[in-house]
Formats: C-alpha cells, structure tokens, sequence
C-alpha cells in the first residue's frame, strides 16, 4: 500500500469496518444484444464546471471495459473506492473564488452534501457558502465507493479533507514563492493566504486559479502528507450546518431523479412477472403498438412500453399485460413457513449439540426476524438519454459508479460511454444499491429514440426491490456458579454477519452467520443483520440477567469490556432513571434497554411502552437514546440521523414485515404494510456524546439497532411474556 | 381511459386550461402538464400523502383525484404557498427547525400543515399528530414536523407573513 493510503486502512479499523466490506446486492442480469463492446475513449476534459483549475479527472473517474460476466460488487479499491489520485480530481479552484469539490457520495437524507462541503470549507479555510459540491456525477467526480456502510464519515470526509488541505497547501506555497517568505509564515483564512511581513498583500485561490505552475500542482499525485486542521481548531466543521438543499425543498422545486425531464422525454413501464422466477411464455404485442404515440419494446425477458404520459404507458402496458401468459414455477416457500425452511436449508446445518456441559445452568432460545421493504418515499426512478451509442442516465441510486458498470455491461459498452448523474434523491435505506431500473429507462429510451423515465410504482417497489433478509437466529448459553457466561452460541441464519460477535465477556464462544435458501432477493438495509443479530443478542441477554437473577442493566455492565458502550448504556441509563423505573410494578406498563456497537458507533437505549393484553397491543410511550460515533461533525445533523432511526426502528420492532405466498408479495402497498406514522410516535430523548479525543464515524445506521431489543425487553418486563420475534407478535391473552 | 376534454382550473391563482384524458388524475397534470413538480408521487394509493395539496382549500391527494374533479375549482400546490420571496410561515418554520432528511415528503407536508393550521390555527399536540397523520415520512422526522407545525403556530400569531 502507498503511504498516502495508509490512512484509509486506520480509517476502517477505527469504524469498525474491515478492509475488505461489502453489502449485499441481488443484481438483475440483464442483457441486451448490443454492439460488440466498444472501446473506451478517455476524454480528458470536463465542460461542467466552468473556467479555472480542473484537470484530468478522466484519469480517475473514468474506467475500464466491462467484460466480466459477474458484475463487480463494489467500486474497485475498496469500501472506500478508488478515491481522487490527485488535488485536482477533488476540488475545483474557479477564477470567481469558489471551491467545487468533487464527490462519487450521494445525498438521500442523511447529510452527507452538508457535512462533505464542512470538511471542504474546514480545509480550505472559506466560508461555507463558498464550497460548492458535485455528488454521484461519474463523469466529473472521483469514484468515493457506495453511500453506504456508514462510510462517508469515516472515508470520505477524510478524503476530502486531504484533498482540500493539499489545494490549501499549495496556495500557502504559491504565496510563499510569490512573496519570498517561508511558507511557515503564511496563513490562509477566508480563502485567502497572507503572511505577517507582508502586510496588504494576499493571495486567493481565485487567483491561483488563473496560475498555470499551480495547475501543474494540481493535477500532480496528492502530497503523502499534509497537515489538517485540528479539531479543538475547528470553525465549520463541528458546527450544526444547515442542510444547503434546505430553501428548494420546503419550496418544491429540489429537482429529484423523479422531477428530471428531458426534451421529448417519454414515460415507460415495464412488464412484470405474477411471480418470482415466472418466466414470459408469450404476450400480444399489438394491443399496445396500436395506440398512437406508444413505443414498445421487447427484447428476451424484457418488455416494456413507453408513451407520451404515465397514463398512456399504464394503459399500454395494462393491455398487453392481459395478453401475458407465463410459466410459473413452484414457490420456495411462503412467510408462512418461512423459518422452517430457513433453518432446513442453513448452510452446513445447524449444530446438533449445546456448546456447554450436560447439567449446566443454561438457555436456548429461538429468534425469528421478518422480512422487510425500506420503501424509501420515493421508489426508484431513473431516466436515461442516448446520443449515439453515448447514454446518460440520471437516476437515485447509493451506487453511482456500480451502476454505471451494471448499464455498461447490458448494452455491451465501455464504461466510459455511460454517463451516471445522481440528483439527491428521495431515501435509500440500504436498498438502493442496484441499478435495474436505469438499465430499463435506456432499453426503452433506444427502442423509443427518444429520452424516456421509468419510474417504478409502490407496488413494483414492494414486489421487485431488493427485502432486507429474513433471519433464523438460535441463541444458546450457560451460566457458571458465578453468573458469569461460561458458554456462548449465537448462529444466525439467513440474515448476516454483521454484530454477530457478542460485546460482552464470554467464556467459549460460537458465534457464526450461515446463509440459507433465501426465497426472496435479498440485499442490504440501515444496519442490515446488526439489528437482527443486536436484536436477539440483547433480548438474549435479559433472559440470561433474568436466569441470573440479576437486574438487566447490572448485568451487563459487569460483562462489558468496551469502555465506550460501557459509557453509553450507563448514561442512557441514567437519563432515562432505570434505577427507579425499573423497579416500578404498574399492571400493563414495563422498561427495557439494549446496546449495542457497530461501524464505529456505540449506542444504548432505555424505552417505557404500555401494554394491552387483551388486544395484544403495544404502545411505546418512551425513548432514550444515547449515541456515540467520536468526535461529532454536524451536531443537528447527527440528532436528526438519531431521531430518525429511533422512529424508523419501531417499524421493524412493532409491526412490519413482508407477506409473501405463491411467490409474491401479499401486503405490498402501504395499506397493507403498515410503517411508522405520527401517531406511533413516543417521546423521544436522543443524547449524542461528543468524543473530540476520537475519530468520527458514521451515525446512519447503528442508532437503529438497540430500538427493538429495548421494547421487547420491555414488553416482557410488562407482561412476563417473552416475544422472540422482529416484528414484535403477542398473542391477545384470553 | 376517454377522449381528451379541455379542463379549465385555476393554479396557484392562474387560470390554466389543459387538453387531456379527464380520468388522469391531477397529479399527473400538475407534473406532466404544467411543468408544477413540487406534489410528488409516493403512492399512488392515496395514502401516504406526497401529493398533497389544496383544492378548494382543502387538502386533497392529488394521485387519487381526476383532472376532471379540479374543473372551475382553485387549486394550491406547494409552489403556490410563498409569497415571491417571502415563505409561508409553515415552510419558514420547516426550514428553521430542519424537519426533513432527504425532504421528498416535505412538500406534501407542509401543504398538509397548511390545511391544518386553516382549518385549527392552534392545534393541540394530539390535534397536530391526527391532523398530520395522512401524511408519510420514511426518513422518520415526525419529531420534528410535530416541532415545526408548533412553531408555524407561533410564526403565523406573530403576523409573520
């Protein structure tokens, strides 16, 4: 590894992410007969960005052919991705004094436009105001690998700020020769350098901008070292920005991928199956071809209908859709049985034989997690443009650079004729990661010749997306005369690795993911299988501290080796008053907590609910939640990060979960799937602990994990009764 | 789906007149027709509420509602709610407390809170909770949109337009 990407292997270490990350995706094969695959042309110069330094940024955005079969799974080189190779593939120097930073991360909500343009500004040393970001363009920004993993904080941050400290550096060198000064001498604040000795002179990027020795500099490989702003220095960064999109949103005109619109831009849908693995037997085209106006488009699996209005092409492809005949194939299974056959088909098998002794104090306890839909607001879109055998699709997706390989591949083209644009767009969960839909917008938009947008329905986006994985979790351990844990056995089955390893101090150890026969396809989630496997870890563990006969909190805080969740859960524990609420015996109300740890974030969270046996209702009055991810960037960002997945967490925790028999989905509209609304809302407490001394990382995902162990341990403390299921199932008591 | 018929309405205060299929529903009109992009599609089921906005003063899901049905009638989209420059208090109180994430719902919203807040101009919290409860946010700002009606509540005494 070269020095200067030495810093990217501490960066995972220190989020928690091991080198070689990846989250799950179940890409669609498509493939089109195309044009033998035609050879990459680099073009070297960008047209967007206006006058000024800017060079080169082919060298690293652009890419290869794409010959392999099996797509690859992440942006080559790493979480990270391949990142910028030089100062001038990251930021942008205009001749006006703006600074055009240069980002493959892309923006669903989470804050990452507000908190990049921080560190651009922070090391820069401009205002806020004068950074300008450019997201998810693959033409134009450097390949910073998907938007997920929590990864933004913990790299691309990092990344941004090594690039712009270099373009500072390089002005504090440029003044420095123009000035005959040493450049220890030269400091640079609101965009402009200026030295003691030299007082009225100053030298701005603007400037800089229009000085060809430093364009040289510019588009030189990065610096190996250079020297970033400290934080207990810092001015923009650990500030609570605003979100820049802010204005345009409450007003309706942020232009989302579904608000696109191309000249002549046509309106497609494509033709789906009654069932998962139905394979087309035939279909009657002419209904559709024969009204005016509609284009329609069949080629192998796929066909698809684009007109003039979304009306038009619903009609068109509603009349050939009645024409379809299809042959279906048995169904795997249904949500019905759905964890029998995860269990009978887990790879390797599950284990026979309890991990400790015959005659231990010991539990075995099963969990089960549902499937579930992210059912971001705004469902896929994307809309694609040919101009020759060039095409540009403008599309919401976590994975710009992915995408472009999976379009790329169907058409049989270089990478470098597909031109990716990620408009901020609307909610990604974890669940945007493929790019299918943008590969339906251009095989539509070739057969049309005409710029056409597929935008998926809910339905469609409840039946084709990718489900966060259901999982079979079997949960075992034994306790020694001590009450300590002698034997642990924590096997997931299905769902993922990720928070498999238990946080507290165990004797033997079996902690293992084996994937399963998954009926449905798959992919990653907020969090993924953390929040299953914290899930039953944790409620795993009150039935322990309750065979312990040890209060649930005590317990863990005496198994805990990590002195930062150690920290967490007893100060949520403290806000909250576990100590006299949980000692509280009112009929129908209890308390619970949970922690948990995962990519660099601690978290714990102490919940009240009250409980209707009769009806088997659960209302959650109560949450306090404390969260810790080092030093924080954005504070009101991070606090809305936190509130939401609190909020997003009761869904999992209380009642979604994806229906399915006859190989498709039962419940798929919001009708039937049921998410969280106003009226589940609790009272919510949300304590972010700021860690200067620490490195920051991520707060997207892990505040989500704790929230449905909390309630469950809850619910059993209000009722006796232990629930083992995501969504929470109690059984009206007669 | 029928021959095209002209519906006459009017937008935003201006009179429009648009040639189409009169069983398309109002959405589609206001984005596809008349360029007016800020309603989104959520659902399309009438549930979630992304589509929000004013007809006759009242908020109605404009996925769920013909064209025809907005004929002679005054309908109000979220780009219809400031004045020039000047926001109306509920999206000023949205932008202040940040009641959004990735902001897709956020018109539906607010035009939901401004139906609210016409009908009830001091709503209790359980008032705002119901009132609001048509509307779907999967980014999960509920804390805060509960925040920000409140806050329209004290912009909108304080004579803020």
């Amino acid at each position: 590894m070269k020095p200067r990407d030495d810093w990217k292997a501490a960066a995972l270490q220190a989020a928690g992410v091991p080198a070689d990350y990846d989250e799950p995706v179940d890409v669609v094969p498509y493939r089109f007969d195309g044009p033998t695959l035609s050879e990459p042309d680099r073009r070297d110069v960008l047209k967007v960005l206006g006058a000024g330094l800017m060079i080169a940024v082919a060298a690293d955005a652009a890419a290869g052919r794409a010959t392999g079969e099996e797509p690859p799974r992440r942006g080559r080189g790493g979480p990270g991705g391949r990142g910028a190779a030089s100062v001038a593939a990251r930021v942008h120097l205009g001749e006006d004094g703006t600074g055009t930073v240069l980002t493959g991360k892309v923006e669903c909500g989470q804050g990452a436009r507000a908190e990049l343009a921080q560190a651009a500004a922070e090391e820069l040393r401009v205002p806020f105001d004068a950074v300008r970001l450019v997201m998810g363009d693959t033409d134009s920004v450097p390949d910073d690998g998907g938007t997920y993993g929590s990864l933004t904080t913990p790299m691309t941050v990092p990344a941004v700020r090594l690039g712009c400290a270099s373009a500072r550096a390089l002005l504090v060198a440029a003044a420095a020769r123009r000035w005959g000064v040493d450049a220890s001498e030269v400091v640079v604040a609101e965009g402009k350098a200026s030295a003691g000795s030299k007082p009225g002179e100053s030298l701005a990027y603007a400037e800089m901008a229009r000085d060809p020795d430093a364009a040289r500099a510019m588009s030189a490989t990065l610096p190996e070292r250079v020297e970033l702003a400290s934080a207990d220095a810092w001015k923009t960064m650990g500030t609570s920005i605003p979100k820049p999109t802010g204005r345009s949103i409450v007003t309706g005109t942020h232009e989302y991928p579904s608000d696109v619109v191309r000249p002549g831009m046509l309106y497609g849908r494509v033709l789906r199956a009654p069932s998962y693995g139905a394979t087309l037997k035939s279909v009657d085209l002419a209904p559709a071809r024969s009204m005016p106006g509609v284009v329609v488009a069949r080629d192998g699996p796929f066909v698809g209908v684009a007109a003039p209005t979304s009306a038009k092409a619903a009609e068109a492809l509603a009349a050939i859709a009645k024409t379809a005949e299809w042959d279906v194939p048995p169904p795997k299974t249904s949500s019905a049985a759905l964890f029998d056959h995860l269990r009978a088909n887990a790879q390797g098998g599950l284990p026979d034989r309890p991990p400790h002794e015959e005659g231990a104090k010991a539990l075995r306890a099963s969990y089960e997690v549902s499937y579930i839909q992210h059912c971001p607001m705004e469902t896929r879109v994307a809309v694609a443009e040919w101009e020759g055998d060039r095409l540009t699709v403008w599309v919401g997706t976590q994975v710009p650079f992915n995408v472009r390989g999976e379009t790329a591949r169907a058409f049989g083209l270089a990478e470098d004729r597909v031109r990716v644009v990620v408009p901020d767009f609307g909610g990604g969960f974890g669940g945007k990661h493929s790019g299918e839909y943008a590969v339906e917008a251009a095989r539509l938009a070739k057969e049309a010749g005409k710029p056409t947008r597929v935008a998926w329905t809910r339905a469609e986006e409840f039946a084709w997306a990718q489900f966060r994985p259901a999982g079979a979790i079997e949960m075992e351990a034994s306790l020694d005369a001590d009450g300590a844990i002698a034997t642990w056995r924590h096997i997931n089955v299905n769902s993922g690795p990720g928070s498999v390893r238990t946080p507290y101090r165990v004797g033997k150890s079996d902690c293992r993911f084996l994937p399963s026969d998954a009926p449905l396809r798959h992919g990653s989630y907020r969090a993924l299988a953390s929040t299953a496997n914290t899930f039953a870890r944790e409620a795993f563990m009150d039935e322990l501290a309750a065979l312990a006969g040890a209060d649930p909190l005590a317990f863990r805080l005496g198994l805990i080796a990590e002195p930062r969740l150690r920290d967490a859960l007893a100060e949520a524990a403290s806000r909250f008053g576990w100590e006299g609420r949980s000692k509280a015996r009112e009929p129908g109300k209890g308390v619970g907590l949970a922690c948990g740890l995962d990519k660099g974030g601690f978290v714990a969270c102490c919940v009240a609910v009250t409980v209707d046996e009769a009806e088997g209702r659960v209302k959650v009055d109560h949450v306090c939640e404390v969260f810790e991810c080092g030093k924080v960037i954005n504070p009101d960002n991070l606090r809305a990060q936190v509130e939401g997945a609190v909020v997003m967490g009761l869904g999992p925790a209380l009642f979604e979960a994806v229906e399915f028999a006859d190989g498709m989905v039962t419940n798929g509209s919001f009708r039937d799937y049921r998410v969280p609304r106003f009226a589940d809302l609790p009272a919510i407490e949300v304590h972010p602990l700021d860690r200067p001394d620490l490195p920051s990382a991520g707060a997207g995902e892990t505040p989500i994990i704790a929230v449905a162990p909390a309630i469950a341990n809850a619910v059993a403390a209000a009722t006796g009764r232990r629930c083992r299921s995501m969504p929470l199932r109690l059984e009206p008591r007669a | 789906m029928g021959a095209e018929v002209t519906v006459r309405f009017t937008v935003n205060g201006r009179e429009r007149s648009v040639a189409t299929d009169p069983d398309r529903t109002l959405l589609d009109v206001l984005r596809e027709d008349l360029e007016l992009r800020g309603a989104k599609h959520g659902c399309g089921e009438g549930i979630c509420g992304a589509c929000s906005v004013l007809v006759d003063g009242r908020r109605m899901n404009a996925c769920r509602t013909a064209v025809a049905k907005a004929a002679g009638r005054s309908v109000v989209t979220i780009e219809g709610l400031a004045d020039g420059d000047e926001l109306h208090p509920v999206q000023r109180a949205f932008l202040e407390l940040g009641a959004f994430q990735c902001g897709f719902c956020t018109p539906g919203m607010i035009v939901s809170a401004v139906a609210l807040l016409d009908a009830n101009p001091a709503p209790s919290d359980e008032e705002i909770v119901a009132g609001m409860d048509r509307n779907i946010c999967r980014c999960c700002s509920h804390p805060r949109i509960v925040k920000a009606v409140r806050r329209a509540v004290e912009l909108a005494e304080g004579g803020a337009r």
